[in-house]
């Protein structure tokens, strides 16, 4: 699908790009708490529609299920259960400085390590091949793929419950 | 390309439904009465004044119920791929989901015995 | 005996003409423009990606706009029903029977001021109300209503209705955080602790259609169950998943939350007029859709005897069996009592969760041991009811055996709290007040 040399895809790229650093931008540059997290989840809207456009659907909704349904939601109450979040009074603190190198830094790593090996001289083919969410599966419990991944991840989680209801539990 | 051509359905149709409920609302808008003074917009707190912030004490109990909602979430989101395969897989595959289950099922139980699913 | 027969006759002549009028209208749509608008407008001499983007629209328009109509008629079915069980008549001024009613309803709301409480935050409260309906409507993008006509078949159906209903979770709190009230808060946290809470055996219930069908997608579970209802393969996931979406949209008995005798209908105190009615619409559709999803994960969705010949009959079937569903969830909202919130979540987090584990493991054990025993139908004889009956069977008895065993254990619990309550203990059934701080 074409339009003039502006392809559909294309189109959808950047509308997604827009949403994700734009909803990015809105969760730094707002002093009320209670709308970055809303821009948040914007945000995470954006990465959604990446996951649509790299053929992975499955993806896609798993973002949204979990990071949109679960960790925003937990981010929100949060942010509403704490006080006098709605209004903050001093936008940078004092080690400003060092974030700001950091952050530079970071990008520079980025865009070294990631951006410019994928897309400078020397171009490595995309693969062609699409995967299936069956093929997710299969894969997910096979004995020669991820099935040790896949029990670790289960152990993962099982610690994390087991951590959150003792920090959280504390008090008791 | 023909997953684009699949989720354009979705795209046009996240476009298009907040409309179908926005018309009626603004419809409403301009159709109804507007007279806003303080009293019809004070906060309604069962015909009183309002006393204090508009915050809500913390109740760490809603926190608890997000958390372990969120780990069986991530559960759920591991399990789809395992049940969509499950016709074409061997019994190991059983063995694997069982143990993945059976650890998190050990968690719930954690959580059910240090009393952390109570509301109170 | 002549009563009967007049009630009878009253009965089946509407019914054999309605079938025949169906039947009629089928072969008129059948070949028309109406069938594919998009080939239409392209011999049209219309640019062939226009074409599409406004076949898309189209097609999205009368897909979203469906439900929305639904509604109108469920409001009237809702009131009628709930008024014979209560002994009286209910709407029946307003047009025969009252079916003008609920348009009557919407000219009144349409009529109300729209009172924004200060202090609100204009964006997020204007725009609550409007997210909410459109969680519902987006679960009507991948409904499958007829053999050939769906809005479309995606991959991950299944999933993208469990994503979509989460959205609807940040708008409830979105609707509690902006009204800038304390019991909208209050009320919002309560509602969406109940709503992600029973997201849990939702989901685990589905991944039991998901194994049987090998497929997520809505197209996929419905052609799956060609030879065997999955209502009769796994009828504790359908109970559960029944359950779990009568809890998700908030409907009795688990509707403490817009409960009017409590926190004054929660969080929707502040709003008025039409984003109220918007709330109230958003969620009649939800029961709806919950009753449509039904009939089509666990109750073949439109299949039938000349289902694949005439599409409006399929879709008749569709309606006919989600039509069952709804009405059993309205029998249930209006015969039985509120259950209380920490009963709400006790009975999620402790009976539901277990269960849904419980009979996801324990048909994922029956289905593996049906397959690699050769009970199985094969992929040719899949439509075939008779080769579905073994694996059927199977499963039907593990879910039983399952069944029997939760009962006892429930009903050994109870034996001893009634025995406890007896020898003079309190129990957990007496009303023990919140501590403060609520």
């Amino acid at each position: 699908m074409t339009f003039g040399d502006l392809t559909y895809e294309a189109f959808a790229f950047g509308f997604f790009t827009i949403l994700t650093l734009g909803g990015a931008l809105g969760v730094v540059a707002n002093r009320n708490l209670v709308r970055g997290a809303v821009w948040l989840i914007v945000s995470l809207f954006g990465v959604a529609g990446y996951f649509v456009l790299l053929s992975a659907p499955f993806l896609a909704a798993v973002q949204v299920l979990v990071y949109i349904g679960a960790i925003g939601i937990l981010f929100t109450f949060a942010v509403m259960l704490t006080r006098s979040m709605t209004n903050l009074n001093e936008r940078y603190n004092q080690q400003w400085w060092i974030a700001a190198v950091t952050s530079i830094a970071l990008f520079g790593m980025l865009v070294l390590l990631v951006i410019l090996p994928v897309f400078g001289e020397q171009e490595t083919a995309v693969s062609d091949v699409v995967a299936t969410t069956a093929d997710l599966g299969v894969a997910l419990v096979s004995g020669d793929a991820y099935v040790l991944p896949f029990e670790v991840a289960s152990l993962l989680l099982t610690a994390a419950m087991i951590g959150a209801i003792v920090i959280a539990r504390e008090e008791e | 390309m023909n997953v684009l051509s699949e989720w354009a359905f979705i795209g046009v149709f996240f476009v298009l439904a907040p409309v179908l409920p926005a018309l009626p609302i603004a419809i409403g808008g301009i159709l109804s009465p507007r007279k806003p003074n303080a009293i019809k917009q004070a906060t309604y707190e069962c015909g009183v004044e309002t006393v204090g912030d508009t915050w809500v004490q913390f109740k760490v109990q809603y926190y608890i119920y997000g958390l372990v909602f969120l780990i069986f979430d991530v559960e759920m989101v591991f399990l789809f791929p395992w049940a969509l395969a499950y016709g074409q897989l061997d019994f190991f595959a059983f063995g694997a989901g069982l143990l993945f289950i059976f650890l998190l099922t050990d968690a719930l139980i954690y959580t059910w015995r240090k009393d952390a699913l109570e509301w109170a | 005996m002549d009563r009967t027969i007049g009630t009878l006759i009253k009965i089946a002549v509407p019914i054999v003409i309605g079938v025949v009028v169906i039947l009629i209208l089928n072969s008129i749509t059948s070949a028309s423009c109406l069938n594919d608008f998009e080939g239409c407008l392209v011999d049209g001499g219309m640019d062939t990606d226009l074409a599409g983007l406004i076949a898309i629209s189209l097609g999205v328009v009368l897909v979203a706009t469906f439900p929305l109509l639904v509604t109108i008629l469920l409001i009237w079915i809702e009131r009628k029903f709930a008024a014979r069980i209560q002994d009286r008549i209910g709407p029946n001024r307003v047009g025969p029977i009252g079916l003008v009613q609920p348009l009557a309803d919407v000219v009144k709301l349409l009529g109300k001021e729209d009172i924004t409480p200060a202090g609100a935050d204009k964006w997020l409260y204007n725009a609550s109300p409007v997210m909410m309906v459109m969680s519902v409507l987006l679960i009507w993008a991948v409904m499958p209503l007829t053999p050939y006509h769906y809005g479309i078949d995606l991959e991950i159906g299944i999933l993208y209705f469990i994503a979509v209903a989460s959205i609807g979770t940040l708008a409830v709190i979105m609707a509690g955080w902006s009204s800038n009230n304390k019991y909208a808060l209050l009320g919002a946290f309560r509602v969406v602790a109940q709503l992600i809470s029973y997201e849990v055996p939702l989901a685990l219930a589905l991944l039991v259609p998901v194994m049987l069908a090998g497929s997520m997608s809505m197209v996929g579970i419905v052609e799956a169950q060609a030879g065997m209802w999955f209502l009769f393969s796994a009828p504790i996931a359908a109970f559960l998943f029944f359950i779990s979406s009568q809890a998700e949209t908030g409907r009795a008995p688990f509707d403490l939350l817009e409960a009017e005798s409590e926190l004054v209908a929660g969080y929707n105190i502040e709003y008025s007029g039409m984003k109220f009615a918007m709330f109230f619409a958003g969620e009649f559709m939800h029961v709806f859709t919950n009753g449509v999803l039904m009939a089509v994960i666990f109750t073949g969705g439109w299949y039938g005897p000349f289902a694949r010949e005439a599409p409006l009959l399929a879709f008749t079937y569709l309606m006919l069996k989600s039509g069952f569903w709804y009405l059993l969830s309205l029998l249930m909202r209006n015969a039985l009592p509120r259950v209380r919130i920490d009963q709400l979540m006790t009975f999620n987090w402790k009976f539901l969760v277990p269960l849904s584990i419980a009979n996801l493991l324990m048909t994922a054990f029956l289905l593996k041991l049906v397959q690699e025993g050769g009970l199985a139908p094969s992929p040719e004889e899949a439509s075939d009811f008779i080769a579905n009956i073994p694996q059927t069977v199977v499963l039907f008895l593990g879910n039983v055996a399952l069944a029997a065993f939760v009962m006892t254990l429930i009903r050994n619990q109870g034996r001893e709290e009634r025995l406890a309550e007896d020898a003079g203990e309190p129990s957990d059934l007496t009303v023990t007040p919140a501590p403060a701080g609520d």
